[in-house]
């Protein structure tokens, strides 16, 4: 596997005129902007990586009369920041965005649900809502978009429980399929995507679909905002060619004594020192939402992984036995080992107790917490222990 | 202070009565009145024509909708894994000196609230806090104390 060198890429800050381009998508016929999308490439830049066009394209296939097109600005991946950014630097694109999905799937509605967390940004948000909303009328066009807040959930980041609390439920998962294309918010198809990837369907119709795809490799096309944070001097957003090894991404933020870097967030991968080499950020490799941390060693990966833990235990909707229970277990599991109160083995009954979580779990949280669990427990297996 | 069926009652108004009118109003009633109160879940549920348990079990899902009286500035330290990091600990700590009171607890004013939370998305500005909706970042024992002087002397 080749890795591209890192670049810098500067795609999504880039001013954009809203205007013209939402002209130019209502004048486009919605098939051609859908082929465009699908040509590119682009996949969801949450972190599950679905490709974008495939969806809006289920979105645009179903029937129905009443369809709706959301942002999710749920944000709340540990590491990940860079919606935020984009929210508070180009919401404009982000609106611009929606509207393009909303002429391909054929949507009149819009949602943003926008973490509480964020509730700051509203003020600036409303009154760009408001010029956005001129510019529709002025332009005859029936699409308006609602900003609906969370209220301290990370679960509601995933796209059913984002669904369930639009509708002023608790927000926990539902089972899949139907998929929200089929059957989304209010059982109506819909189509929900990140704030970021919104922003690119923008910049690929400005630029055409050939230009995304010169960058990044083939199965991960384009560029993506990184959120870097942990032990690095240049802690930041910073949007990059994707495609790269971590040993680049970690000559370019480490601080020269990077032990390991939690790719993805707590949901992610850790990958220690010995597999940066042959590791490439992207889908072929550890995919990400953005997040990136950098841990020296001076860090204790126990205390990484606890604090993990802790956050998913907290977090857990407490829906499914799996993960309402898993997350409990590997918590005081580890404590008992750290402890002495179970002997080193244990931690293998843990590891398959997380992948049984990873099987068992009814959605994307409980079924990832093996991935940090696992990728730390095995690569840091002295740390846990003693 | 208004009367809380009346504030429910305007809020349905602004909000509207379906169920997803729900949370706007859950959401506004905590700005109002710093928490939930059972009495003001009955309303809500009144109001809305739902059942109160179920007002109560969608206010209890969401950590920012407080069922427990909270004071007027809720302050939420991030806890994860970078404010963690970067000295979290000795923030918190320089907070419960200053406002005499420790985490989890209401200042007996009723005016500070002290709280941890989950990552708020400021992981490379860290330690970060959230008072009410406002964020600050690149915490240090002196600006946090800056800070809190501040809301001290505000009303």
């Amino acid at each position: 596997m080749k890795n591209i060198p890192i670049k810098r890429v500067d795609l999504i800050f880039e001013e954009v005129t809203c205007r013209e381009m939402v002209q130019k998508v209502f004048k486009t016929d919605p098939d051609e902007i859908l082929q465009q999308i699908l040509d590119s490439g682009l996949k969801g830049r949450g972190g599950a990586g679905f490709p974008t066009g495939m969806k809006w394209k289920f979105a645009a296939d179903e029937p129905s009369n009443e369809k709706y097109i959301i942002c999710n600005a749920d944000e709340g991946e540990p590491g990940t920041f860079k919606d935020r950014q984009i929210l508070s630097d180009v919401p404009e694109k982000v609106f611009c965005g929606m509207a393009i999905a909303s002429r391909v799937i054929g949507a009149t509605m819009g949602y943003i649900y926008l973490r509480g967390e964020y509730k700051f940004l509203l003020p600036l948000l409303d009154e760009k809502l408001i010029i956005f909303h001129e510019l529709m009328k002025e332009m005859n066009q029936d699409f308006h978009i609602k900003i609906r807040l969370g209220s301290g959930a990370y679960i509601c980041g995933e796209e059913s429980a984002l669904f369930e609390s639009i509708e002023g439920k608790r927000g926990e998962p539902r089972n899949k399929p139907p998929y929200p294309t089929t059957s989304g918010l209010f059982g109506k198809p819909t189509c929900i995507n990140n704030v970021e990837t919104l922003v690119h369907t923008v910049m690929i119709l400005k630029y055409g679909p050939e230009h995304f795809r010169e960058l990044g490799t083939k199965d991960s096309r384009g560029s993506k905002v990184f959120s870097v944070s942990g032990d690095t001097p240049k802690a930041g957003i910073f949007e990059l060619e994707l495609g790269m090894s971590v040993s680049d991404f970690v000559d370019e933020f480490g601080d020269g004594d990077t032990k390991s870097v939690q790719v993805g967030g707590a949901s992610g991968f850790c990958v220690p020192r010995k597999k940066f080499e042959e590791t490439i950020i992207g889908f072929e490799g550890v995919p990400t939402g953005g997040s990136m941390k950098l841990f020296n060693s001076s860090r204790s990966m126990y205390n990484v992984l606890h604090n993990y833990l802790d956050f998913f235990t907290e977090e857990s909707c407490g829906q499914c036995t799996p993960c309402r229970v898993g997350c409990q277990q590997l918590l005081k599991g580890i404590e008992a080992v750290k402890k002495g109160e179970k002997n080193s083995r244990y931690l293998d009954e843990l590891v398959k107790l997380a992948s049984t979580m990873k099987i068992a779990s009814k959605c994307g949280l409980g079924q990832s917490v093996g991935n940090a669990f696992s990728s730390i427990v095995e690569n840091f297996r002295e740390e846990i222990i003693y | 202070m208004i009367k809380e069926n009346e504030l429910v009652k305007e809020l349905a108004n602004k909000h509207g009565r379906r169920r997803d009118s729900l949370l706007p109003i859950l959401q506004d009633i905590v700005v109002e009145n710093n928490y939930l109160s059972d009495d003001v879940m009955v309303d809500v549920a009144r109001e809305l024509d739902i059942s109160a348990a179920d007002v109560y079990g969608t206010a209890t899902f969401y950590t920012f909708l407080e069922t427990t009286p909270r004071g007027k500035y809720v302050i939420r330290i991030c806890k994860t894994i970078s404010c963690s990091m970067k000295g979290k600990n000795q923030i918190l700590q320089t907070i419960e000196e200053m406002l005499k009171i420790k985490l989890g607890e209401t200042s007996a004013d009723r005016k500070f609230s002290l709280l941890e939370t989950n990552c708020i998305g400021w992981c490379h500005k860290a330690p970060a806090m959230l008072i009410n909706d406002t964020p600050y970042t690149e915490l240090t024992t002196t600006k946090v104390t800056e800070i809190l002087q501040m809301y001290i002397k505000k009303k």
